[in-house]
């Protein structure tokens, strides 16, 4: 079953969405920020909106097709959209909702279908019930049933989770990935949120501003970020300007420092970047960061500096620290740096006297072209 | 004298059939001018309201315009052995127009309501357009729907210049309520006019009565926002 996209839409507002991609099998992530054309996209496939140009192509039925003019109608492409808020019926029942979804059946074998769907996303005993006296949690198994009721050959979901309540989401992700794993058909799941679109898909598609910026199997982008933008998405929080010197080390304009990278360094060279639970914080003491800066050149801790805390924010178990290197920061915002660390580490060293010692390890630090 | 009960049956009978013309004429121009935007919308709709805002008598007058002896519509009716012109036809006709607007601006706002992702998800669930409207839009915007009938059908109710105009006065066949009030007056018969001032009353009150069960009835069928 594989589905191939490669469509242009233009919209009032000067947006342009122009993707190009192939979904087969496990589940496609599609990764972006809001207004990147997500939505757009998972709607365009679905037939709820026509694309400019291009086609969409499923299991070699053509669904869409500029140059000859095939515009297949939503109801017949067997397409299912999962919807960000789930839209079940709110006038109908569970069981009518699902029901919904099936046609041209005898009563008996529909009732049999309905049945089978509701046990198999776990809802028996809620058949009657409407979806407003359902949970987010309930609500997204009725929609995903109901989306599958249609026999559909290809599954979009769209931000499945941004409804449901943090707590949840543990629970209803785990689920819905034991509900898809017996999926056979395409699936493309839509996300803003890197971590859930790792743990959902092999392969991602990470889009900005309408556009294609990366593409390829998860780890790689999440290693190897091709770019700024993909770099940000993928949670990676410092960024600096970055120029190769003299000594073929990099240097970090806007963070004042020369650094050494492990890494090949790009024919065009735009930034330099590392993710703040790469840096690493000592309180070590300004004595031990002079004698490792005398011994930067040989070997061991390069790429070592000292720093002044401008802020620190803490959640449960890990504290975000805002540096500033060379000297102590003016005000709270006056940062370089962003680093994340355990708050066992921290409770370590969080009294000691400053500056400290911040650390890019040479491996860590990754280059984006421009 | 007796009470004379014609002109209720007729009101009654003229209210009713004008409101289902309004109803089913207004639900569908709603949705179809929901569904899609247009060129010259605004004016559409304007046309539509017109006989909300004009003076019922100048209403009467395009009516007798059009449905004259001598107009396109008298005509073609006339073809086929038809006169509307002091017939009770022409009652429900003016009936419904004065009414349709209150159909078709309470529909258009209940459609309007109508969270759009719900007609999508119908349609890529496999349903075709009419089994979405019928299904989904029509059942959710019926609330609103309702209350614009109950209003349309008050309306018809009450409807009396342009009816007078097209219908005219005949006792019997197109005296209506309202006209029978007035007519009765004229003459100077007050007990008439009291009953029939009585009957309207007690109608007035069950519309109301029926409007704030339906519009309590909505409230609690609305679904609270996740």
């Amino acid at each position: 079953m594989e589905l191939d996209v490669q469509i242009e839409k233009r919209l009032p507002g000067g947006f342009r969405l122009q993707v190009a991609f192939r979904a087969s099998g496990a589940p496609l992530g599609i990764l972006g920020p809001s207004g990147a054309g997500k939505s757009l996209t998972l709607r365009t496939i679905a037939g709820l909106e026509r694309p400019d140009r291009g086609h969409i192509v499923l299991d070699g039925r053509v669904l869409f097709d500029s140059a000859s003019g095939a515009d297949c109608p939503s109801r017949d492409r067997r397409v299912g959209l999962l919807f960000q808020n789930y839209a079940l019926f709110p006038h109908l029942s569970v069981a009518q909702n699902i029901a919904f979804a099936m046609r041209g059946l005898a009563r008996d074998d529909r009732d049999r279908r309905v049945a089978r769907q509701i046990e198999s996303v776990h809802l028996q005993g809620l058949e009657a019930r409407h979806p407003a006296a359902l949970s987010g949690g309930q609500q997204q198994r009725v929609a995903l049933a109901r989306a599958l009721a249609a026999e559909p050959q290809a599954l979009l979901l769209d931000e499945p989770f941004s409804a449901l309540d943090a707590h949840l989401r543990g629970e209803i992700e785990r689920e819905l990935r034991e509900a898809l794993a017996g999926y056979r058909g395409a699936a493309l799941f839509v996300s803003h949120n890197l971590e859930e679109a790792y743990r959902f898909c092999g392969e991602l598609i990470v889009l900005a501003n309408g556009r294609i910026v990366a593409a390829g199997p998860k780890e790689d982008l999440f290693r190897h970020p091709p770019g700024l933008e993909v770099a940000r998405l993928t949670g990676c929080k410092n960024f600096s300007r970055a120029r190769v010197a003299a000594d073929g080390r990099i240097d970090a304009l806007d963070w004042g420092c020369t650094l050494r990278v492990a890494q090949r360094v790009p024919a065009t060279l735009g930034h330099i970047a590392i993710r703040a639970h790469h840096i690493r914080v000592r309180a070590d003491g300004a004595r031990e960061l002079q004698f490792v800066a005398a011994h930067d050149a040989q070997a061991g801790g390069e790429n070592a500096f000292s720093c002044w805390l401008a802020a620190a924010t803490e959640a449960p178990f890990r504290v975000t620290l805002y540096l500033h290197l060379h000297a102590p920061a003016a005000s709270s915002s006056d940062f370089h740096v962003q680093a994340e660390i355990s708050k066992d580490v921290w409770e370590t060293f969080k009294d000691a006297p400053q500056p400290w010692r911040v650390e890019f390890s040479a491996d860590r630090l990754f280059l984006l072209p421009d | 004298m007796s009470f004379d009960f014609a002109p209720v049956w007729i009101s009654l009978k003229t209210s009713l059939s004008a409101t289902a013309i309004a109803l089913v004429l207004g639900v569908l121009a709603a949705e179809w001018r929901d569904r899609r935007r247009r060129a010259f919308g605004g004016l559409l709709d304007a046309l539509c309201l017109l006989p909300l805002i004009l003076p019922p008598t100048a209403v009467g007058f395009f009516l007798l315009l059009l449905f004259g002896r001598n107009g396109p519509l008298g005509r073609l009716l006339l073809h086929f052995g038809a006169i509307i012109v002091f017939s009770w036809p022409a009652t429900v006709i003016t009936a419904a127009v004065v009414s349709f607007p209150l159909v078709y601006v309470t529909a258009r706002g209940a459609f309007a309501q109508i969270e759009p992702a719900y007609a999508d998800a119908a349609r890529t669930l496999g349903a075709s357009e009419w089994r979405v409207f019928r299904r989904i839009t029509l059942p959710l915007a019926a609330p609103g729907i309702f209350a614009g009938a109950t209003l349309a059908f008050a309306r018809a109710l009450g409807e009396f210049g342009a009816t007078v105009m097209l219908a005219g006065d005949i006792p019997g066949r197109t005296e209506t309520l309202p006209l029978a009030i007035y007519f009765d007056i004229e003459a100077g018969q007050m007990r008439q006019a009291l009953g029939a001032v009585m009957v309207v009353l007690l109608v007035s009150f069950a519309v109301l009565i029926a409007l704030g069960i339906l519009a309590r009835a909505a409230r609690r069928r609305r679904i609270p926002e996740k």
